[in-house]
């Protein structure tokens, strides 16, 4: 009688996990049925007989489908809550590493007179970039380019101002059959989209005018970021690209195809404005009084502020770029937590042994390093493997930001280069070591078969795609960011007044002060 | 009258209010200030940017004494204030010409 009910039991458990994973109402009535007729079997057998588990729905082959209708009805019962709920939340969570998270990190590293500039500068960076994103930016990204020749590159203009986008179109995610509602995508990624641009803002502190910058970001953004999140994250999904893969023309970004792993944006994010800043700072030239005079950050508490609430933003960061909420999701999460709390460390020891004294600003900045390397590895690594990665990342950020920044005497203002470029450049890096299984990494997925399987890792082969990501990355940001600074420059001057800069920005650029006692 | 414009060390204020006030002293005026002399700043270190502060911090009280009080406010502010370190202060006393308590338009010695 008991174990009859345990049985039936059982049976209801493996049903009602069948209809989660896979809404596809058929399937979960078949498992059920099958469940059921398993266990009442079972139960009319001997009491020590081990419960068979449910047979596992069949996966859709969608790309078997030609009606685009019927597709379309399939995936929309291949979402489930659960997984909406988690990219809505991360949404959240990633914004709020924009604002206030961000600029309160770098407004505290800037003295008093120009507190304001750096706060609206993220703010509205982070309001205009949006706008960009629902236009056109988007669609650049994430659509499928109609010119041939230009697909890996960057995407087409068919959902531009999200035309063909509703509430009932689809995104797929990195399991097959599993989707989530294409508006949370659009708007996860926004905030990719937006923070990117926000980041370089700290090279170029103290010396910028507003209105010319805000048309550098959103110029920046259209030539530098979307095609680079497009080389980088653009694919058909796994229930698609399995048709291409194989082809001469697979349909997905050019750096994706070449099998390059960037997890939440190693690569698309802080490489790229990394480099952006080196060479704004570069262009712009040192602030005025650089290494004469005194320019210690005006509030370090305001910096440990925006250095926590990037920390719990960046679960946002990470783990939602699972796109789902499952254990992957789980292991982007504790990699993101434990890498941080590593680097946190490492820095402090830093500190200790170069001045004698561990400093909040080090402890900050080391876990702002960590989260940095983190990132492009946050999916694939083990969290031991990420905890190495943290204790490394630090020293070398820590070098960059001290040694090589004052032999150079390049005025990199809030460490823009330092941290986010030498620490993605390391992080994507790693990211090809630690992906091994044997060091604890999830290993290589196969998507090019349906449905998908694992590959095996071969250093060689994935430290190659590794770099060459790495490589264009830099030369593409680098080179355009060069052109478009001289072009905004050029025509409408990007650096105030000797005066102008003296005074201070929040007067002269914004007319108010941060503080009034 | 005197005028008595002492840099003492912070951490010294509350202590030298009190001694001031077991003498009679009516009031002062104190400001938070920066300054250096023989007492070095320290080196800050800000992610690899160095900086010699040499501006260090210190209160600056002012007080208007008479003639006969100035020597014992004097003694008694080196007392409090001193700590045998360098950074201690000074005391500057300059000739205080008149004085005028505002409310009742009082000069000279009543008025402080």
């Amino acid at each position: 009688m008991n174990i009859r009910k345990l049985l039936c039991g059982a049976g209801v458990l493996g049903a009602s996990a069948l209809s989660a994973t896979t809404a596809f109402a058929q399937a979960a009535a078949t498992a059920a049925s099958s469940a059921a007729t398993a266990a009442t079997s079972a139960a009319t057998t001997a009491a020590a007989a081990v419960p068979a588990l449910p047979a596992a729905a069949p996966l859709v082959n969608l790309a078997k489908i030609t009606d685009s209708a019927k597709q379309a009805a399939f995936e929309a019962t291949m979402i489930n809550k659960g997984d909406t709920t988690w990219m809505l939340v991360s949404t959240v969570l990633v914004l709020m590493m924009s604002v206030p998270a961000l600029a309160l990190f770098y407004g505290g590293l800037v003295r008093t007179k120009n507190m304001l500039s750096v706060l609206m500068q993220v703010f509205m960076i982070i309001s205009i970039g949006s706008l960009v994103w629902i236009f056109y930016g988007y669609s650049l990204a994430f659509s499928t380019n109609s010119i041939g020749a230009l697909a890996p590159y960057v995407g087409g203009l068919s959902k531009a101002f999200l035309i063909g986008v509703t509430s009932s179109t689809t995104a797929a995610t990195f399991s097959n059959n599993v989707y989530i509602p294409e508006y949370a995508y659009v708007v996860f990624q926004m905030t990719f989209a937006i923070i990117t641009p926000a980041l370089i803002v700290g090279s170029l502190a103290d010396r910028v005018k507003f209105w010319p910058l805000m048309l550098f970001m959103v110029l920046w953004m259209t030539i530098v970021y979307f095609p680079i999140a497009h080389m980088v994250w653009y694919w058909a999904g796994p229930d698609f690209y399995y048709t291409t893969a194989s082809s001469a023309a697979p349909d997905g970004g050019f750096l994706f195809n070449k099998g390059a792993l960037d997890f939440a944006g190693g690569t698309v994010v802080h490489i790229n404005a990394g480099i952006a800043g080196l060479v704004g700072c570069l262009y712009l030239g040192k602030r005025v009084g650089f290494g004469k005079e005194a320019m210690a950050p005006h509030s370090l508490t305001m910096t440990m502020i925006g250095a926590s609430l990037l920390w719990v933003g960046w679960f946002g960061f990470n783990a939602g770029s699972n796109l789902e909420a499952n254990g992957g999701a789980a292991l982007a999460f504790i990699n993101t937590f434990v890498a941080t709390a590593a680097a946190a460390v490492s820095w402090a020891i830093c500190d200790q042994v170069a001045h004698g004294k561990p400093s909040m600003l080090g402890a900050a900045s080391g876990a702002v390093a960590g989260l940095v390397a983190i990132t492009p590895a946050s999916g694939y690594a083990g969290p031991i493997g990420s905890i190495v990665l943290g204790l490394l990342v630090s020293p070398l950020c820590f070098l960059f930001v001290t040694k090589v920044k004052n032999t150079f005497k390049y005025d990199d203002a809030l460490d823009v280069f330092g941290v986010h470029c030498v620490g993605g450049i390391f992080g994507a890096l790693m990211t090809g070591i630690l992906v091994n299984p044997a060091l604890g990494g999830a290993g290589i997925v196969d998507y090019s078969k349906f449905p998908a399987g694992t590959s095996a890792y071969v250093f060689s082969t994935q430290m190659i795609s590794q770099i060459e990501a790495v490589l264009v990355t830099l030369v593409w940001s680098g080179l355009v960011s060069l052109a478009l600074y001289f072009a905004v420059d050029k025509v409408f001057g990007l650096r105030p007044s000797e005066d102008a800069e003296r005074e201070g920005l929040d007067i002269t650029e914004h007319g108010e002060r941060a503080y009034n006692y | 009258m005197k005028f008595i414009i002492a840099i003492i060390k912070p951490f010294k204020l509350d202590e030298v209010r009190e001694a001031l006030g077991a003498l009679g002293v009516a009031g002062m005026t104190v400001s938070e200030v920066k300054g250096f002399g023989r007492q070095k700043g320290q080196t800050e270190i800000y992610r690899g940017a160095e900086y010699t502060t040499n501006m260090l911090p210190k209160i600056k009280i002012e007080l208007a004494v008479s003639d006969e009080l100035a020597p014992r406010v004097l003694e008694t502010i080196q007392h409090t204030a001193g700590t045998e370190s360098i950074g201690d202060g000074k005391i500057f006393v300059i000739d205080l010409a008149s004085a005028m308590r505002i409310r009742t338009g009082e000069t000279g010695d009543t008025a402080l």
